[in-house]
């Protein structure tokens, strides 16, 4: 007898469909999982049990008439970010924190017309700007997993930190995540699940707080390459509504998986190899390579010449179209306002207030980069600098089809663990930031524990639009790495 | 570069985040910081690289010029911090 906490959402909907589990049964049980753990884990801002729980009803109803779409009574769970109609959309910042949006976006949209059921609104770095996701004005997440040596408290990765933890913890069968500069991918490893940035433009971005609007992009995380193969053919697709969205019909991604990787070629980055790379690393991305070959790919290695500037190139072009962004937010047409006497005393009190430390700092930044005098030294280099790293990729794929590197410098660290310079943390995005910058697909998936017990994640780079290819070369490291372990906190585990 | 304490104060003016003292001096010293490690950026040869302004990925598109959204006016004042019947109002933000 499989309990409710070992279906994956692939396996769940199958369930749904053959009518041996109903969707109520699968969403309350959920939100007693989130009742009885998430006290702790703080993986949710916001839940909506009465409303899950009137759309489960009404989702048995549409099933037991052979209808209903492609995750039609899954639970889910939306990352904070999305604008979601009538349900509060905090940003995980108190200057939105009683924002209610009027309309939803288009990736929660696409989700709802095909059935999914949200549960809430889940933690994240504020404004996504985070690598912990302990800058959320609502408190840190907690990990689920735990190092086999002690108690302490794991960060779940940032910014999309909630959506792991909860999916990682068996709260929710899949989560939006969105990813700038690595958002997805790093909670992906440090929680021991599969998450997938696409290629910028395959998910609309209408409806999504911006950060950075030229590397913002949606993508869905869950336990396994095939439950984020479901969720991204919902989400992906083209919308009028954000002027960078891509018109290109969504393939059938779920049919990718099966596809093997005989005679793919795999390029090896020797630029990946950073200096203090920690051996554990370094021998799961050996153990990768090994699995790919084993399966019939051909290993090449490669240069990405540009790669150690990406992380520097990524914080100033990414913080300059912060600031801009984050101009909106000064109290006057929503949000949590401060009074002053003067009008710039009003914006000045209200930005002091709303927003968190690392946002402020930014801002701040981006400010800088963008100021006169500045801009030709910092921003438009930066730009010049993204160029080039685009170009690293692009003559990369004349000669391999998909690249292999980690995820992450590192597993998850404890939450005091946290280094105090802001550099140290920005780090963390090493090895993500490159196809961010790039506009190209990327993944990870779990493929081990350290010698702690705490996951680690591979990461796969693709061609631009070609997540099939990540997604058949994905499942091949997923199949050998047959990784089945699972958190210390988890829905199935009985207190 | 050098990053004084007192183009923070500016920067935080232009960014319109009120600070204090003390905190034009710790965002000093972390931005100090952060800079110093963006200067290696400097090493680059950038020499004819145009900047990378988004991927170029969509195609630039034209729409017919008629009204798409509207008639929701209850919606749009959901938000209003302050309102005077069907009106939004804000404080005076023209002085």
């Amino acid at each position: 007898m499989t309990s409710l906490f070992d279906y994956t959402l692939a396996s769940a909907r199958d369930a749904l469909k053959a009518r041996k589990v109903s969707s109520v049964e699968l969403v309350n049980a959920h939100l007693d999982a989130i009742e009885r753990l998430d006290g702790r884990l703080n993986s949710f801002i916001t839940r909506t049990p009465e409303e899950a729980r009137k759309a489960a009803q009404e989702a048995d109803a549409t099933l037991a008439k052979g209808e209903g779409g492609s995750l039609c009574g899954l639970p889910i769970g939306i990352k904070d970010l999305f604008a979601t109609e009538n349900v509060r959309t905090t940003a995980a910042s108190k200057i939105l924190g009683n924002f209610i949006p009027p309309y939803e976006s288009t990736v929660t949209a696409n989700l709802k017309r095909d059935g999914a059921i949200s549960l809430g609104k889940l933690n994240l770095d504020e404004f996504a700007m985070g690598s912990t996701n302990l800058t959320s004005a609502f408190g840190g997440v907690e990990n689920p997993w735990k190092r086999n040596d002690s108690d302490a408290k794991l960060v779940p990765g940032g910014s999309s930190g909630g959506s792991a933890a909860a999916v990682a913890a068996g709260l929710v069968l899949g989560a939006t995540g969105t990813d700038t500069g690595g958002s997805i991918r790093q909670p992906a490893a440090f929680c021991g699940i599969a998450g997938v940035k696409p290629t910028y433009g395959r998910c609309s971005r209408f409806g999504t707080i911006a950060f950075a609007s030229s590397l913002d992009q949606a993508g869905p995380m869950a336990r396994n390459l095939q439950d984020c193969a479901i969720l991204l053919e919902s989400m992906a697709g083209f919308d009028a509504k954000d002027s960078t969205s891509v018109n290109k019909p969504v393939p059938h991604y779920e049919a990718a998986l099966g596809r093997g990787v005989k005679g793919l070629r795999v390029g090896i980055p020797k630029e990946y190899r950073i200096d203090g790379l920690s051996p554990e690393i370094e021998k799961i991305w050996e153990q990768g390579i090994t699995w790919l070959k084993d399966a019939g790919a051909e290993v090449v290695d490669i240069s990405l010449p540009h790669t150690k500037y990406g992380l520097p190139a990524y914080y100033i072009a990414a913080l300059a179209e912060a600031s801009s962004n984050l101009a909106r937010y000064d109290g006057v047409r929503f949000g949590e306002r401060v009074k002053a006497e003067s009008l710039d005393g009003l914006y000045e009190a209200t930005r002091a207030a709303g927003f968190g430390d690392e946002v402020k700092r930014r801002i701040l930044l981006g400010t800088y980069a963008l100021s006169s005098g500045y801009y030709d030294a910092y921003y438009l280099r930066a730009q010049k600098v993204r160029t080039l790293l685009q170009r690293d990729f692009l003559k990369a794929y004349e000669s391999v089809d998909v690249i292999l590197t980690p995820t992450a410098p590192s597993s998850a660290f404890a939450w005091d663990e946290k280094p105090t310079d802001p550099v140290q943390v920005y780090l963390n995005d090493v090895f993500t930031v490159p196809a961010s910058m790039a506009g190209v697909p990327a993944l990870s998936v779990p493929a081990g524990l350290d010698g702690k017990g705490v996951p680690l994640g591979l990461q796969l780079i693709g061609r631009f639009f070609d997540e099939e290819t990540l997604f058949a070369a994905g499942s091949v490291l997923e199949q050998a790495a047959s990784f089945t372990h699972r958190p210390s906190i988890h829905a199935g585990v009985s207190a | 570069m050098s990053l004084d304490a007192k183009t923070v104060a500016k920067i935080a003016r232009l960014a319109r985040i009120g600070l204090s003292e003390d905190e034009v001096q710790s965002h000093q010293k972390e931005m100090q910081g952060i800079i110093g490690w963006v200067d290696q950026l400097n090493e680059v040869d950038v020499t004819d690289v145009p900047p990378m302004i988004g991927t170029g990925l969509a195609e630039p598109r034209l729409r017919e010029d008629n009204v798409t959204d509207g008639n929701c006016r209850d919606k749009v004042l959901s938000n209003a911090p302050d309102r005077e019947g069907p009106f939004y109002t804000v404080p005076k933000v023209v002085e």
